[in-house]
């Protein structure tokens, strides 16, 4: 019994203590690693990662996976970037209208990815992944392969106004991470998610909407994205078909490396904020102590086979698949 | 002549056999009996070699030995017929019965086909199951698989030199009567090529079956008898220390029902291929018990209800309201509550905590603009842990920790505190002990008291008689009888089974 205990507190905290011992290696090996000025650079990296994570911690929650992040990332910073210039280019003018317009675009591309998912019956992988690349083909005939620049200096004070040493986006994340917290711990839907990526069935034989929850639940992923897709745009001012790379890679890792389970019904946004910062944590480490950046991923990599050994008691469990 | 000599296990916390002498000569089966947690499974695995035991010696023939491992045990003839099947739905029979010696069939590092399709039909011979060994296993029913199971185990008999020692743990948990007699009629013909060790919750059977019965409790054996002398009541009293009376099933507490009002009312009500014509009434504070054999149309009938299952024919009202969409939403707003069979898979989800299980069904109660009202959450939680006795640590506890009565309790406290009044329990004490399943029998009085209709499908018939106000027989879908069932004046085991074959 006492070993379950400290099993079951050991993976609880497992992401928090790795987090911990990491940011203190790399400080005891370059203390310039725990200057302000590099910690505000590890949290401008972490942002669009973490809203992107978020989005997709709820999908894993409900056991079904979303790999759609890049092309909706893409198509959203595209229409946003476009918009925002057409009316008017300044967030002072109706071009504000550009921020709701793309979280909107967002939830409309995840409605489709859930409907594609539960109304023709297509595994999530497949369906997300499938419209992962319309969307990123989408933003490719949107732009033509251009870069379109958002200079504006309102909406570029997301990275350039700093407080206290952070600048604005990083407030906004933690805005949105608070909000992430709030649908998962405290709304009906959050509760959901959590229902059916622990029992579907029984989900269903409690009344639950099942193919609803699974609906809203990308639709509500899509969103997410497309904030992280803003803070992306924020952050280096250009939208292009390319602004969507890397975040699959990027945001499923930090989710599991955070120490939710795959298969559902285990974990949740503190568990991916840990995530997000172990990989932001290690890419920037390793940059600052003066290792090659391509090291970075084979070290993400393993990390992640470690995470999955470390979180689950892979006797009890046939996923081995 | 296999033998245990004073064999003692212990884990962290639990003595779980103490000093547990049993032999088992050749050709004889042997019963096992207990509560769960009495050491049964402890006693089998140490017996197959999943266990090493702490104290004690096994002998075989005189001889001491020590299994390291399952397939250590197997060279020496002790195989074993797991409840939960063990065999590789997506392999055909043939592979499944040699699966890890396949070597015999090899040539040259190919497979030789007809010779293990040739092996595999002796097998099968053994047990009188007349099927092509090249079978995708998916495609056999239940008792089939159960069979070829034991001709899997059978196998031995051509590897090893010695006596064969069979432990089947549960075998007839799944299957019909008429399965259980042809399973039974198979073992005593096999007592020529092997003994058998048999476990099991039905007492009768294991009567029925066994030359000699062990009874344990606490981790010993408490009692050893012969099948002439065996008696269900002497054992029943041995397993649990005290006396499982007349009263077990709680029939004093069994009320008139208000034949005034109708919970739900069935007309001639048909899905095709599953049941025809059914109908019925069911009233507040009536049980209303669906027996028949596996396959009856018994869990159909509770998936209609539940709105899984849209009939062809007929007219279903609930509540006076004539039921036009089959949906479980729309069973869980009109009041009905479904407790599966399987709690595991549907029952609860493990991973949410007490609370959480708890309102699932009824979330809406407790969210305003889908915001949840956590703190009314906890406090409906404590509320029916204490009302119902479930044993948890606290309302955060994960559900999937705690034991099957207590998960059992759970799923009742759901739908009840939902308000729930016409409950659907689909085999309510399967695998619980005894203790436990007193505890549900109590909640069943109780419901109806409160003014709940319930409809049954019970494990036992015994426990069908004892709780029913009301029962249906049904046998290939259709109603043959139905019995009513005043205290007192209940229908025999024998008046049921009559209608049921």
């Amino acid at each position: 019994m006492n070993g379950i205990l400290k099993r079951e507190a050991l993976v609880k905290w497992a992401p928090l203590i790795v987090l911990l011992v990491l940011i203190l290696l790399f400080t005891v090996l370059e203390p310039r690693f725990f200057s302000v000025r590099n910690l505000a650079r590890i949290a401008i990296s972490s942002t669009p990662a973490l809203m992107v994570a978020l989005g997709v911690t709820f999908i894993i929650i409900m056991g079904s996976i979303d790999l759609s992040m890049e092309g909706t990332v893409s198509v959203t910073a595209v229409v946003f970037a476009f918009a925002f210039l057409a009316l008017g280019g300044t967030v002072l003018s109706w071009a504000w209208l550009a921020l709701p317009l793309a979280i909107l675009v967002g939830a409309v591309v995840g409605f489709i990815n859930g409907l594609v998912h539960v109304k023709l019956r297509i595994p999530s992988f497949m369906a997300s992944l499938a419209m992962g690349f319309v969307g990123t083909g989408f933003a490719l005939l949107l732009t033509g392969g251009d870069r379109i620049r958002v200079e504006d200096e309102v909406f570029r004070g997301l990275l350039t106004e700093r407080w206290l040493g952070f600048p604005v986006m990083v407030y906004v994340a933690a805005l949105f991470l608070l909000i992430g917290w709030f649908i998962q711990a405290k709304t009906t839907l959050g509760r959901n998610f959590y229902a059916v990526g622990g029992g579907e069935e029984l989900a269903h034989a409690s009344g639950l909407n099942v193919n609803r929850v699974r609906i809203l639940g990308f639709t509500l992923a899509g969103m997410f994205y497309a904030v992280g897709a803003l803070m992306a745009v924020g952050r280096i001012g250009i939208a292009e078909t390319a602004t969507g790379n890397n975040f699959m890679f990027m945001s499923i890792t930090s989710v599991v490396v955070g120490g939710t389970a795959l298969w559902g019904g285990i974990g949740g946004v503190w568990n991916t904020l840990v995530g997000v910062l172990i990989v932001n944590v290690i890419g920037n480490g390793m940059v600052v102590i003066g290792l090659p950046g391509y090291v970075q991923d084979a070290v993400l990599g393993l990390l992640v086979i470690v995470a999955v050994v470390l979180s689950t008691d892979r006797k009890s469990i046939s996923f081995v698949k | 002549m296999y033998k245990l000599n004073k064999v003692d296990k212990k884990f962290p916390g639990v003595h779980a056999l103490k000093a547990v002498d049993f032999t088992i000569g050749r050709g004889e089966i042997v019963g096992l009996v207990g509560e769960n947690g009495a050491g049964k499974s402890t006693l089998m695995k140490v017996i197959y070699g999943a266990y090493q035991p702490d104290g004690g010696t096994i002998t075989i023939d005189g001889t001491a030995v020590r299994f390291a491992n399952p397939r250590q045990a197997m060279a020496h003839g002790i195989g074993m017929v797991f409840q939960e099947q063990s065999l590789i739905t997506n392999l055909t029979v043939m592979e499944n019965i040699f699966l890890g010696f396949e070597k015999q069939f090899v040539k040259f590092g190919v497979i030789d086909w007809k010779a293990m399709a040739e092996a595999a039909r002796r097998q099968l011979a053994k047990v009188k199951l007349d099927i092509d060994p090249a079978t995708v296993t998916s495609n056999l029913s239940f008792a089939q698989r159960q069979l070829v199971e034991l001709a899997k185990v059978l196998t031995l008999e051509e590897r090893i030199d010695g006596d064969l020692v069979i432990l089947l743990d549960e075998p007839t948990s799944v299957l019909a009567r008429e399965e259980v007699e042809l399973l039974f009629r198979l073992v005593r013909e096999l007592t020529s090529r092997a003994s058998f060790i048999f476990v099991s919750h039905r007492m009768d059977e294991v009567l029925e079956l066994s030359d000699r019965i062990y009874v344990m409790k606490d981790g010993a054996v408490v009692d050893v008898v012969t099948h002439d002398e065996a008696n269900i009541d002497k054992i029943q009293h041995k397993m649990v220390g005290r006396d499982v009376d007349k009263e077990y099933y709680r029939e004093q507490l069994q009320k008139p029902y208000d034949a005034e009002r109708v919970l739900v009312g069935f007309d001639k009500v048909s899905v095709p291929g599953k049941y025809s014509d059914v109908s019925f009434d069911l009233h507040p504070g009536e049980v209303l018990c669906l027996v028949g054999t596996e396959g009856s149309g018994r869990e159909c009938i509770l998936r209609t209800i539940f709105g899984l299952e849209k009939p062809s024919a007929g007219t279903v009202r609930m509540k006076g309201g004539v039921q036009t969409t089959f949906k479980a939403r729309r069973a869980v707003e009109n009041g009905v509550g479904y407790v599966p069979r399987e709690r595991k898979v549907e029952g609860i989800v493990g991973g949410m905590n007490v609370y959480e299980n708890m309102t699932l069904s009824q979330m809406k109660n407790y969210a305003s603009g889908g915001i949840l009202r956590i703190r009314e959450e906890k406090e409906l939680a404590r509320k029916w842990v204490d009302r119902l006795a479930i044993k948890t640590p606290s309302v955060f506890k994960d559900c999937g920790g705690l034991s099957g009565g207590n998960q059992q309790k759970v799923v009742l406290a759901k739908w009840r505190s939902g308000g729930s009044d016409i409950i659907l329990l689909d085999h309510p004490t399967r695998g619980l002990d005894i203790g436990a399943k007193e505890d549900v029998y109590d909640m069943i009085r109780e419901m109806c008291d409160a003014g709940a209709g319930i409809i049954l499908v019970a494990d036992t018939l015994e426990e069908a008689i004892g709780l029913s106000h009301t029962i249906l027989v049904l046998k290939d879908g259709e109603v043959q009888k139905s019995f009513r069932g005043e205290p007192g004046n209940k229908p025999s085991l024998f008046d049921l089974v009559h209608y049921m074959t």
